[in-house]
This record gives C-alpha cells, structure tokens and sequence, in this order.
C-alpha cells in the first residue's frame, strides 16, 4: 500500500493487517497494479467467456434432450441457473470485499465492491425474469411468494439498495463504508436462498445439483456447467473492467495514470 | 453422450415445442443485458480516460 508509486495516500488503517498480507500481495492491490494486472488478465475472460458461452449455449439448444416432464421449457434452465449462481456469489464476494475495506481500510476492496454490484444486480434481474419466464411455462404462472422466489427477490432488492445507498453519497470514502455494512447486513440472505427449497415446502423445485451429485442427464448437464463457466468469465470480465474505470475516475490526479498510453494527448 | 442435433427442422427449433414466447423472451433478456453492459463498460471508460486527458492538458505531467 504505500509504494511510492500509489497516489492514493495510506490511509490511516484502524489496524494493521495480518503480516501474510503485507509485502507482496499488498503491492497489487496497489490501484496502478491492479489496473495493469487487470487489463492483462481481460481479454483471457472475453475470450473465455465467448467460448464457453457458445459452446454451452449450442449443446443446451441445439444439442441436449427435451425434459421427460417439462418439454422444451426447461432449456431456460441454461441462463436461469448460471445468473443465479453468479447473483448470490457475487453478494458474498461484495461483502467480502466490504469487510475487507471496513477491517483494513484498503481502497481496492472498496473498488471491487462497487465493481460486483451492478453485475450481481443485472444477474439478478435476469433470474427473476427468466424464472418468471420458466415459470409461467411449466407451473402456468409468473410469480408465487415461495421461500426461493422471494428470498431472491430480496436479494435484487439488496443489489437495488445497495446501488442506490452508494450513488447517493457524494464522498467516495463515505459510501464505501455505508455500502460495506449494507453488503454485510445482507448476505445472511444468501443461505436463506440455497437452502429455502430444503427449509420451507417451495412450488420451486429443489437443486439437480449439489455436492452429493446431480440427477441430470449428461448432454443437459454439461450445457449447464459450460454456459455457467462462460457466464462466470463474463462476469469476471465485467467486474475487472468496472473496477478499472473506477480506478481512473478515483485517481484522475495521480500522475502515473496521467501518463498511461491510452490517455490521448 | 452423442452431439446429434436434437431438433429436425429449423421450424421445430424455432417453436420450442410451443414454449417458444418464454424460452426467447429469456434468452432475449439475457443477450440485451449483457451487450448493453458492455456498450456502457466502454463508454464509461473512454469517459474517464478522456477525463485525464483534459486533466493532463489543463495540467501537464512534468
């Protein structure tokens, strides 16, 4: 943190962080790293992301069985689990990173925080919208208010706040912290999602995969892992991409962004 | 696990077997959000590179 390099000045840290983080790992987290780190690191997740993407996508639509009891309605499955993971994982990793900002006021983590949540949101929205989608196709209707749907809807609804809360304070140092505790207040929500359809009796039915096994047929569940992956390095992408621009726009006078070869002169 | 194509016609593909509204409509969704992410993540970071360059003309880096 306090190469001589870092514009943003050390802060003050209320204490000091664990020695296995000083030295090494600490120097990327350097804003003038992580941004070189990350820009090298962006076009093997495109690229990843493509592939993946394609070939999950092709096996899943063009490839993979009809379901024995939902017909062709199920290939939703393909874009509605992979947001869902990405909604819940990127919640925890956002309140990971705001307790890892409050801890240790690194403002990187702050960064990667607000990087996360409009992708987390924007997956979300896509897996209420789909479910609705899925829904309306095999139980004949949009919405219940079942223990998953509405925990997820609560989950979109702390994405929401969270966006909302940070857009809503003028200094960045602030709404770091504000956004950090509103992040870690939720994520008790996350279990709540991947356990409600072993808790509560839910119309939703229960996972097809778990650590125990699958009960899926291979072609479907192959689609499903590769379309996830793919949908994964997309939001890799995406948060690697947001965080550099937030980056630039927090060090706009630090000299060693002033002089990066994008900047036109 | 063979990769035979499972549909016969590009019709039948097309109509998902009657689920078409809801299957397209979710695959839809999905494509307009993440290439309007993408449009928004390079619009927002030729803005801030923009910002330093102006920063750097008001200002130059000695």
């Amino acid at each position: 943190m306090d190469s001589p390099t870092t514009a943003m000045p050390a802060h003050p840290a209320t204490f000091p962080p664990p020695a296995a983080l000083r030295g090494s790992l600490l120097r990327h987290a350097s804003p003038q790293h992580f941004h070189a780190l990350a820009g090298r690191l962006l076009p093997w997740a495109w690229m990843l992301a493509a592939v993946l993407l394609a070939a999950g996508l092709a096996l899943g639509f063009l490839v993979a069985p009809a379901d024995h009891q939902q017909g062709e309605a199920y290939r939703i499955i393909f874009l509605h689990v992979p947001t869902a993971w990405i909604a819940m994982l990127a919640y925890v990793a956002m309140a990971f990173w705001g307790a890892v900002g409050l801890a240790w006021n690194t403002r990187l983590s702050f960064l990667l925080m607000r990087a996360l949540a409009p992708t987390g949101a924007a997956c979300a929205f896509l897996n209420l919208w789909t479910g609705a989608l899925w829904g309306q196709s095999t139980w004949g209707t949009w919405w219940v208010w079942d223990a998953r749907l509405t925990s997820m809807l609560l989950l979109f609804f702390l994405y929401a706040g969270f966006l909302a809360l940070t857009a809503s304070i003028d200094d960045p140092q602030r709404g770091d912290r504000a956004g950090a505790v509103l992040a870690l207040a939720g994520v008790v929500n996350v279990p709540v999602i991947y356990f409600s359809v072993q808790w509560w009796n839910t119309l939703h039915q229960g996972a097809s995969i778990t650590p125990r096994g699958t009960s899926v047929a291979p072609g479907m569940l192959w689609a499903l892992l590769l379309s996830s992956l793919g949908l994964w390095a997309y939001a890799v992408g995406a948060v690697l991409s947001r965080a550099r621009c937030l980056v630039l726009e927090r060090e706009r006078h630090a000299a060693w962004a002033r002089r990066l070869p994008e900047v036109a002169r | 696990m063979s990769l035979t194509l499972h549909w016969t016609s590009l019709h039948d593909f097309v109509a998902m077997g009657g689920h078409a509204g809801t299957v397209w409509a979710s695959v839809g969704a999905v494509a307009v959000f993440l290439v309007a992410e993408l449009v928004l993540l390079g619009r927002r970071r030729r803005a801030a590179l923009r910002a330093l360059a102006e920063a750097v003309h008001e200002e130059p880096v000695r």
